[in-house]
């Protein structure tokens, strides 16, 4: 198993004739992702990267029964091109738009809360990575040859430290289950706590990888969770522990504003739920091996 | 994006907020004609820059005449005023702002910001302003009234109102601080800004409740919807490394060290910043490229970094996904033979392209010192700068 995609989960890709949509749906079905079709607004009927296209994302999923979106649509769109994926009966949608105007995202929170909390559709990212299981299919902008297939599950702000991870655990021999990029900005669709249940639940994930940033308080609930409920071992890092004070550092989401948000604060709230802390970004290949059960 | 306060009150003054009567001043003969304007018998002479504190840094002048407030004015153009907020380079006064003085009865803070939790906008208010909300977090946190707002339909005026009693209003307040509220929630919404703050809001004898500081943020990634929020834009308080590197399509932060860092990705670029740390070297700045990095850009980077008469060595480090080591290769070849910079540059590629971007390196035998792995670029780069100092 893996969690969130697999070589049979039917995918669209949303805003599929640009040109680094283009690319990475090429990517995509090389890597054997099973795209069934795009959308792109008035280009219904056409054919590209050897899927159909539609116009909306109803006549998409009406056509080709999919179940999951990733979108590459531009920022001032992306919003629009998200809730267009919720209304249409997706259950996961992928964004990999940078940029998307903080107002648009709780517009888009508040419109996913017209559906009860079962049917709700799950976005992962904006401005993230992507999500990929290895050796079957991957949403995502990723380099697939870095990951191998395996019992660790990735979870992950910073879509180069996932990477990061991912290629040090590969070097020692250890594969990943499913990785996820849950993206920097201030708001985005899925939590780390989100994720950790799904891995939680998962059949073939033994442990978890959990890599976040200073800003924002998603690690320490996530922290709170994994000591409350689950079994797995949960594996942390916080990156920006030299990041001053109030200065947004790449991502509109990682900067310190307030009390609990510096990686100090954050990593020692997770040290204190039973998280195992990498203490530096060169550490997964050697501190994952120790909380693998052998 | 940062707007100067006078700004701040334009736009506060369109939304039905009321604000003492004042206007912008670029020398001191305009400032006392200002006064002579405004009329009265007491004005304040403000610095217009992008911090708090001013008032601390003595950027704010209370005057009583009209040669008062040319002195005044005259004191403050041209000065670098350093407050807590700017660094010890401290930031150009070239505006200022006469406004009437008020005396105030009661001074309130109220305040809007994003609060990332609840994914809404959360209003905040005090019944003690005059000071930085975390001073009042911390003498009195029971003080502070916190609303979070329903997007579907905006701040409701039962909110307000009840905000208005929490924080100690006379009712016959109320209707103005209603209107007050509903109007700066209308502004966080219609222009996309990311933190309102109107502190303090005075309370007046005569029954008037005023804005007599105001702090707006925007948000970047917003601006393409709002020209004239973007004219408001003043790149004389930006940090001129910054300025060059958002109009270059970087993400730049300086910073007080002597490694200079170029990195692909927020987090690796954070990350790395720790692992310098750890091994005993200060970074001289967070910078990150981007993804699809060309050489050009990569060649940009290190003149950026290099501007920086601080940095010993550099560290170029790349996890390249929908980068491509190959094109970061030639970028730092290109940097190497034009600047020849006088520093060790270390080079760590790994991901997209790998083995043709080392072997672009190695072809134009270029001084660089490659590391292999995340660990190795960290100490590399702290034992370059030990060995360029000695």
């Amino acid at each position: 198993m893996s969690i969130i995609l697999d070589e049979t989960t039917p995918v669209l890709v949303q805003g599929i004739t640009g040109r680094i949509a283009s690319f990475h749906t090429a990517e995509m079905l090389e890597y054997g992702t099973n795209v069934v079709g795009g959308v792109t607004p008035g280009r219904g009927g056409d054919t590209h990267c050897g899927v159909r296209v539609f116009d909306t994302m109803k006549q998409a999923v009406a056509a080709t029964e999919a179940t999951a979106s990733v979108v590459f649509v531009p920022p001032p769109f992306a919003a629009d091109a998200i809730m267009e994926a919720a209304d249409a009966g997706i259950e996961y949608c992928v964004c990999i738009t940078e940029g998307i105007p903080v107002q648009d995202m709780i517009q888009v929170k508040r419109y996913q809360r017209r559906y009860q909390h079962a049917s709700r559709m799950c976005l992962i990212g904006p401005n993230c990575a992507g999500v990929i299981s290895p050796r079957r299919a991957m949403m995502g902008i990723m380099p697939p040859h870095i990951y191998e297939r395996g019992p660790v599950g990735i979870v992950s702000r910073s879509g180069t430290l996932g990477y990061e991870a991912a290629s040090q655990l590969k070097a020692v021999g250890i594969g990943v289950s499913t990785s996820v990029g849950i993206g920097g900005d201030p708001i985005n669709g899925s939590s780390f706590l989100d994720h950790l249940k799904r891995f939680e639940a998962d059949g073939e994930t033994e442990a978890i990888v959990m890599i976040g940033e200073i800003g924002g308080l998603q690690e320490a609930q996530a922290a709170q969770y994994a000591r409350d409920h689950m079994h797995k071992p949960v594996v942390g890092y916080i990156a920006g522990l030299t990041a001053p004070k109030g200065r947004t550092m790449g991502h509109a989401g990682a900067i310190v504003s307030t009390v609990g948000e510096s990686a100090a604060e954050k990593v020692k709230l997770m040290r204190e739920c039973g998280v195992k802390i990498v203490k530096l970004p060169s550490d997964f290949g050697t501190t994952v091996p120790k909380v693998l059960r052998r | 994006m940062e707007i100067h306060e006078y700004q701040a009150k334009a736009i506060l003054a369109d939304y039905g907020v009321s604000i003492p009567e004042g206007g912008l001043a670029y020398s001191p003969e305009q400032a006392t004609y200002r006064a002579s304007e405004i009329g009265g018998e007491r004005w304040v002479v403000k610095a217009q820059i992008h911090s708090g504190a001013r008032g601390q840094a003595g950027g704010i002048k209370l005057c009583n005449d009209e040669r008062e407030v040319w002195e005044a004015a005259d004191e403050l153009l041209g000065k670098r005023l350093v407050t807590h907020q700017t660094g010890e380079r401290g930031k150009g006064v070239y505006r200022l702002y006469v406004e009437a003085a008020v005396s105030a009865e009661r001074e309130i803070y109220l305040g809007f910001v994003l609060d990332r939790s609840a994914e809404r906008v959360m209003v905040v208010a005090s019944a003690s302003g005059g000071m930085a909300i975390e001073e009042i977090a911390a003498r009195d946190p029971d003080a502070i009234v916190r609303v979070n707002v329903e997007p579907a339909v905006g701040l409701q005026a039962f909110e307000a109102r009840e905000i208005a009693f929490a924080v100690g209003l006379d009712a016959s307040l109320v209707p103005q601080a209603v209107q007050m509220m509903t109007g700066c929630y209308r502004i966080f919404g219609e222009l996309d800004a990311t933190m309102l703050e109107i502190n303090p809001l005075a309370v007046t004898g005569d029954g008037r409740l005023l804005a007599l500081d105001a702090k707006m943020t925007f948000d970047d990634n917003a601006l393409f919807r709002h020209q004239d929020v973007s004219e408001l834009r003043d790149k004389s308080q930006e940090d001129p490394r910054e300025r060059t590197a958002v109009d270059r399509g970087l993400s730049y932060v300086g910073l007080e060290g002597n490694i200079g860092c170029i990195i692909n990705g927020a987090g690796l670029a954070m990350a790395t910043m720790d692992m310098i740390k750890h091994a005993g070297g200060e970074p001289a700045n967070f910078l990150d490229i981007g993804g699809g990095a060309s050489p050009e850009r990569v060649l940009k980077a290190f003149r950026l970094v290099l501007s920086d008469e601080n940095v010993e060595a550099v560290l170029v480090n790349i996890f390249a996904g929908i980068n491509r080591c190959d094109w970061v290769a030639e970028g730092v070849v290109q940097a190497l033979q034009q600047l020849d910079p006088s520093v060790p540059v270390v080079v760590r590629l790994s991901g997209t392209n790998v083995e043709e971007g080392r072997r672009i390196l190695a072809d134009a035998q270029v001084p660089v010192i490659t590391a292999d792995s995340l660990a190795e670029a960290g100490t590399k780069a702290a034992a370059a700068t030990e060995r360029s100092a000695a």
